[in-house]
């Protein structure tokens, strides 16, 4: 080891080379099992498929391109829960808003918009999104209102919202399916047409890639002003190497799914393209809502760690009073929270009912349920004060899986809540073990 | 003691009930520049209690607080910073999943240029702080839930004084600590009483008491036996006063 910093001590020459490398790395051990558990899910359902099926379908770039988009809508209301249940509060409603949120911009792009700027306005799908969004952010600032000021406890006041809010949408569509939506507004559901193509997964990717080395060389200089010991070189290239790699083959793996041959077809006649005999490869590349996630999930992540409300949400989450005696404001703070999952519902609702293409009443039914899952399996602790972003996309991830797994090797709907909800239960028995042993 | 000037700190007539049960029934009491006054009394006799409604964790019912001869409306902890009163709790008031130096600017984070809090500077100036009240403190990433008593007592010492206080509340602050952090804080207030702070010491010890203050204010049952310079009496009088809630018979004249 070139580690010069830290003087060999006993405990060092006792641990195995595993553990000096992930103290050296400064790896989150809990990221590594979560990453560990993704791998066997996603290998084991594609030997299983192989196997039995005679086909593994799960480790194929249709397969994870589809994946990456089922994990957008639920990946986006986790990065919200994970503060909420971070403060000791839960929101069993958002399934229910997201129904509401959709069926409020499906009536604002189909019914009334088109009325006033005509059908096909460019303004169109803006402003049913900024409806859409407004709504969510005002439903969870007004539960999060009778929550932090009507002392109501989060579960009944939330618990009441999923009735709620899904009887609204049925009012107010009269419980009718609102189709197509806007044009533009569908790109954001993802699909061939709402992902960026083979070019700009690249431009995406190499800004990923200046993103994760801007990172490493900046930590660097930050340890070295302020005097904290630096990781080892080798550690920090090992770090830069593995993330570079990753952002790249997620570029190379989204690249690798081509457009299915009909929709090639259309697009070939419509733009006056010939198409050779071997057939024309075009990329899907990044669908838009995965976009979309990761953006959701830098913003969070900045916002948890790096600003004052994150580090506030953190010190309520682990003790209210102190929270409250230092000067924060806790009630404002928790309808700012859930004003915050609202916004992210709504988001969240833009995408779901873009990818169906519709708006229906039953539309996130039980989502509240997956999203409080992954954010628990992702490491969020029920009993406050524990919790991060990338962990709660993870587990929407582990979620995700589990139930495409199944669905690729045809076992049906009852096996399926068999297994998610003793999934569920196992995770946060082995979070349990892990923090015990971790103390 | 500069008793010729305006108090720093008067309580006057401060009544507090919970659920009809007067848990400070009409106390006054005050505190000058460079003084240390100790509250004394049994558990329950009000003191917590009446200091917290200095510190803004609980309203009064009724009753005035001055500062520097001013009225001062402290409605919550907020208001009670803004006058530069800092209190170290008795539970100390730690949020226990968060690292020292988030605890000790809680609520009042150093920020960068782009308005992100600025770690790496808070916990240089928390290495600065720890270094001068307790130099065998090392732990700076760990979360408070893993410091000892004594560490954490230390924490909550290091945010109370770091803002430049110029009211300090302890309550009972010794009572995690060892006999050599204990004589860390004895002279932590004698310090602190040069730069003119005035200092409320909650604590069940008499003899600390009779070391630490000047004057001590003994209470029972949510009411105030009376304040005694602590030159002019013994323990057992403190004792009396605090068991019997009688005044010496010296001073009752």
């Amino acid at each position: 080891m070139t580690d010069t910093t830290q003087p060999p001590t006993a405990t060092d020459d006792k641990s195995g080379p595993i553990a000096r490398f992930i103290r050296q790395t400064e790896i989150d051990t809990r990221l590594l099992g979560m990453l560990g558990a993704l791998a066997a899910i996603w290998i084991g359902f594609h030997v299983y498929g192989a196997v039995v099926n005679g086909f593994g379908a799960f480790l194929t770039p249709r397969n994870l391109w589809n994946l990456s988009v089922q994990t957008s809508s639920i990946g986006i209301m986790a990065t919200g829960m994970v503060l909420v249940i971070v403060t000791r509060h839960i929101d069993l409603s958002v399934g229910s808003v997201l129904g509401f949120c959709a069926i409020i911009m499906g009536v604002m792009q189909v019914n009334i918009l088109p009325g006033i700027l005509g059908l096909g306005h460019p303004l169109i799908w803006i402003i049913a999104i900024a409806t859409g969004l407004f709504f969510g952010a005002c439903i969870g600032a007004f539960q999060g209102f009778l929550i932090a000021y009507g002392k109501i406890p989060a579960f009944i006041v939330t618990l009441g919202g999923l009735l709620v809010w899904r009887g609204a949408a049925f009012l107010v569509a009269r419980g009718e399916t609102i189709s197509p939506v806007d044009e533009t507004f569908a790109l954001l559901g993802g699909g061939p047409y709402g992902a960026i193509g083979g070019v700009g997964s690249w431009i995406v990717g190499i800004l990923g890639v200046a993103a994760v080395l801007g990172l490493i060389v900046f930590g660097r200089r930050q340890r070295k002003t302020f005097g904290i010991a630096q990781r080892p070189v080798w550690a920090d290239g090992f770090l830069a190497t593995v993330g570079c790699g990753a952002v790249i083959g997620a570029v190379l793996l989204v690249n690798s799914y081509p457009w299915p041959r009909g929709i090639v077809r259309r697009y070939a006649a419509a733009e006056g393209i010939e198409i050779p005999p071997e057939g024309l490869f075009i990329s899907h590349g990044f669908a838009i809502p995965v976009l979309i996630l990761v953006g959701v999930a830098i913003c969070m992540t900045v916002l948890m760690t790096r600003t004052r409300f994150g580090r506030y949400v953190y010190a309520i989450g682990g003790n209210p009073e102190a929270a409250e005696l230092a000067g924060i404001n806790v009630r404002f703070m928790t309808v700012k929270i859930f004003a915050l999952m609202g916004f992210l519902t709504g988001l969240s609702a833009v995408v779901a009912s873009a990818r169906l293409g519709s708006a229906t009443n039953a539309l996130g039914t039980l989502d509240e349920l997956y999203v409080i899952a992954a954010a628990v399996i992702g490491g969020t602790s029920l009993a406050g004060g524990v919790g991060t972003i990338y962990g709660a996309i993870l587990g929407a991830l582990v979620m995700q899986s589990l139930q495409t797994g199944m669905v690729l090797i045809g076992f049906d709907a009852a096996i399926q809540q068999v297994v998610v909800g003793s999934v569920l239960v196992l995770a946060v028995f082995l979070d349990i073990l892990y923090r015990r042993n971790s103390k | 003691m500069t008793d010729s000037n305006t108090p720093l700190v008067e309580l006057k007539d401060i009544s507090i009930s919970f659920g009809g049960i007067k848990a400070v029934d009409h106390v006054s009491v005050d505190l000058y520049p460079g003084e240390v006054v100790g509250l004394l009394g049994h558990n329950g006799a009000g003191k917590s209690t009446l200091i917290k409604c200095l510190s803004g964790a609980y309203q009064k019912d009724a009753g005035e607080i001055l500062i520097n001869g001013h009225s001062a409306d402290i409605q919550n902890p907020r208001d009670a910073r803004d006058y530069n009163i800092e209190t170290i709790y008795q539970t100390l008031a730690l949020a226990d999943n968060l690292d020292a130096a988030s605890n000790l600017f809680l609520g009042r984070e150093l920020t960068t240029a782009a308005g992100l809090v600025d770690d790496a500077a808070m916990e240089a100036e928390t290495r600065k702080i720890m270094g001068r009240l307790n130099p065998n403190f090392q732990k700076f990433s760990a979360p408070v839930s893993a410091l000892s008593g004594g560490q954490r007592q230390s924490v909550a010492i290091a945010r109370a004084v770091y803002f430049n206080a110029k009211i300090l509340i302890m309550d009972e602050p010794t009572a995690a600590l060892g006999p050599q952090e204990t004589q860390m804080v004895a002279e932590l207030i004698q310090e602190l009483k040069k730069q003119d702070l005035g200092i409320f010491l909650i604590d069940h010890d008499v003899h600390q008491v009779k070391q630490l203050c000047d004057r001590a204010a003994v209470m029972k049952n949510g009411k105030l036996v009376g304040v005694v310079k602590v030159d002019e009496v013994s323990t057992d009088d403190i004792l009396a006063m605090i068991i019997a809630g009688k005044k010496p018979a010296h001073l009752a004249a």
